[in-house]
């Protein structure tokens, strides 16, 4: 903005129009300056992962993380994808990739399911302590899954849900902030929308379905990415109520990952690991630049 | 198609506030009633109680020769178009007329061939794949429009649909509306608190007041007889002149002012207010029998008319002059009429005679 702002401005300039165009242009250098600083400053050590990653183990073994480029890149992405590992051999990359999917699209659909749904009674429906009920789902913010991991725990394993989907993903959407966010969203839709819907005969779940649910896309979609990679990066509870190898996760296998390679050779293979790293970024990676464009389509629509 | 009629009606909101004191109404098949008054009066809740969207507190509403009280909006056989138009911002202009018809399980075919019929009706042809926020607002108005004619109603019922169009837009829709109503037959009730949409668009007016129902009537009655002060100061622009008197012989005391002429047969000495519209006024520079002298304050240009604003007595007065009637110059003197003036009892309101 700022740079464009500097050029459209005309070329016959007085002395102190010169003098105020100059501050103005250094200035944006310096905002950039930061900005590419700060950028490479967060993308560094991702990019050194990435390139590690195609060294062989021995290289890293000797001289440390790599910045540069080596022909091992295929091998090792091979190797963490689908060599069996862990104590049990049971589990590869591929099925930790395909567990963390489940987790992460279980957790935002999931969460967002439950919210949209809680937030629409609490907006559309006329009961008691509506309100009430409301406040209460916005206090659970203050019980994190940390702070209630004991008793969430006991109850899991009492249903006998330890080493299940069910169990991994169930304890953790109910989510306040959701709810508050969508039914914000639902307040400010107009009245006389959800009347015309009532005289064209949309009972409550047509309307939902029919009328609210596509109004409320870009919100899904932004609450979509945020969630996901929320879930995707869950470590505390995958690791407390997943014992079976086969359940791995991503995020909770890398490190039992690069143990049992290291077990199992005379070199610690780490760059296989580093490989494993890459490929665990890269899914939220994809979701947010995927669900953005969609995000900024659908918020440039305007349709309300 | 339908006769309606309103018996009693009664609203009580769930705060204790009553906003519509026993409303009756009879609404002949395919008449066009206009609900009109100032805001707040409860034209909104009165329109929305018929339409099934307030509950009735207390009271019966037929439409046809069913009793509808306790029916959803969606199985009373009605129709509503909003100020704010309430099109559904994600579905196209096909889509939004054709919602209401699919969720009464109607054929495709039928419902392609009435959303296309409305849509030729109301000149919408081209634009049936847009979505709303592409339309113009009295295009998204005429989808509105479309929307209640594919239901083929036996009741429209309008709240404001035109207040959020500027005004030459208003007074085209306006015709246009009348004109589409007429030509379906379908019996209507129109919202508005825009009088000169009530008196051209009703077969017959409601004026509404603080939650009563002050008159019924065509435009006409409304307008050369009005019930009470109420309806004799809203109705008609520039307001009614009004002057409190009392009753003497051959005329009305005025305060301040003097005797009226008035032929009425009313009780000496009973306190009465006196209206007479501006344009039944007439200036001239030579007193006679029924004038009144009248000091000149200012003139208001209208193009085809002009505003003479001045006093009779110490009272504000305005006349109406045709623009062909210059105001003279000198000594003036208002013309008043003894059969222009419309007398109502001060205490109640209500018109005499
Ligand atoms: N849900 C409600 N609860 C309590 N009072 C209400 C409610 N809705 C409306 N009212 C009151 O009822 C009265 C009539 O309201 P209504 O909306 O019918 O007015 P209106 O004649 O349509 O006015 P306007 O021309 O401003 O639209 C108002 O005094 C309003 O404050
Ligand atoms: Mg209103």
């Amino acid at each position: 903005m700022t740079v464009t702002d500097t050029f459209s401005t005309p070329p016959a300039v007085t002395a102190v129009k010169v003098k105020k165009r100059f501050r103005v242009k250094r200035e944006t250098l310096i905002d950039h300056l930061i900005l590419v600083l700060g950028a490479l400053f967060m993308l560094f050590p991702v990019v050194l992962t990435f390139m590690t990653s195609s060294y062989d183990n021995l290289a890293f073994a000797k001289s440390g993380l790599q910045f540069g480029w080596s022909d091992q890149f295929f091998e090792n992405y091979e190797r963490a994808m689908f060599e069996t590992s862990g104590f049990t051999g049971a589990i590869d990359g591929v099925s930790m990739l395909t567990n963390s999917l489940i987790l992460g699209f279980g957790f935002a659909i999931g969460k967002i399911v439950i919210s949209m749904m809680a937030a629409y009674a609490i907006v559309y429906f006329r009961f008691r302590f509506a309100t009430l009920s409301f406040w209460i789902i916005f206090t659970t913010l203050l019980l994190p899954l940390e702070v209630r991991i004991l008793p969430s725990y006991e109850v899991v394993q009492g249903l006998g849900l330890g080493n299940t989907y069910t169990g991994l993903i169930v304890p953790l959407i109910a989510s306040a902030t959701g709810t508050f966010f969508f039914r914000q969203f639902f307040r400010s839709v107009p009245e006389e929308l959800v009347e015309a819907a009532r005289i064209d005969g949309a009972g409550p779940v047509k309307f939902f379905i029919d009328i609210l649910v596509p109004l409320s896309k870009t919100m899904i979609a932004a609450l979509f990415i945020i969630m996901f990679v929320y879930g995707w990066n869950q470590y505390l509870w995958p690791t407390l109520i997943t014992t079976d190898e086969g359940m791995f996760t991503l995020v909770r296998g890398i490190k039992n990952i690069i143990q049992s390679f290291t077990d199992s050779s005379s070199v610690p293979e780490f760059t296989v690991g580093f490989a494993l790293t890459t490929i665990t970024m890269l899914p939220p990676v994809l979701i947010v630049i995927f669900f953005q464009s969609w995000f900024v389509k659908g918020l440039t629509e305007s349709d309300k | 198609m339908a006769i309606v009629s309103l018996k009693a009606l009664q609203k009580i909101y769930p705060n204790g506030f009553q906003a519509v004191h026993g409303a009756d109404i009879e609404i002949a098949d395919g008449e066009f009633i206009v609900l009109v008054g100032p805001s707040g009066c409860g034209k909104s809740t009165l329109l929305r109680m018929i339409a099934g969207l307030e509950e009735i507190t207390s009271g019966d509403l037929i439409i046809g020769d069913k009793q509808v009280n306790d029916l959803d909006p969606a199985d009373r056989d009605i129709a509503m178009v909003f100020q704010n138009y309430a099109l559904y911002p994600h579905m196209t202009v096909y889509n939004n007329m054709a919602y209401g018809l699919r969720n009464r399980k109607n054929s495709k075919e039928s419902i392609e061939k009435s959303v296309r019929e409305a849509a030729r009706l109301l000149n919408l042809e081209e634009h049936l794949d847009r979505r709303p926020s592409q339309l113009s607002g009295g295009q998204r108005q005429r989808v509105a429009m479309g929307r209640a004619i594919v239901r083929e109603p036996a009741l429209f019922l309008f709240d404001e649909p035109l207040s959020n169009l500027d005004a030459k837009l208003r007074n085209q829709m306006r015709i246009e509306i009348r004109k589409l109503q007429r030509q379906l037959g379908t019996t209507s009730v129109y919202v508005t608190h825009d009088q000169v949409e009530a008196m051209t668009m009703a077969d017959r007016i409601v004026v509404l007041n603080g939650g009563n129902i002050e008159q019924i009537g065509t435009p006409d009655e409304i307008y050369h007889r009005p019930a009470s002060v109420f309806v004799a100061t809203f109705m008609g622009a520039p307001a009614m002149n009004l002057m409190e008197g009392k009753v003497a012989t051959g005329g009305i005391e005025i305060d301040g002012i003097g005797l009226l002429k008035s032929d009425h047969k009313l009780d000496a000495s009973s306190n009465v207010s006196v209206g007479v519209r501006p344009e039944k006024v007439k200036l001239t520079t030579k007193a006679n029998g029924i004038t009144q002298p009248f000091v000149h304050d200012f003139t208001e240009e209208l193009g085809a008319a002009r505003l003479v604003h001045g006093r009779l007595g110490d009272k504000p007065f305005v006349i109406n002059l045709h623009q062909e009637d210059e105001v003279p110059t000198g000594d003036l003197y208002a013309t008043i009429s003894p059969d222009m003036l419309h007398l109502f009892d001060t205490a109640t309101g209500k018109r005499l005679s």
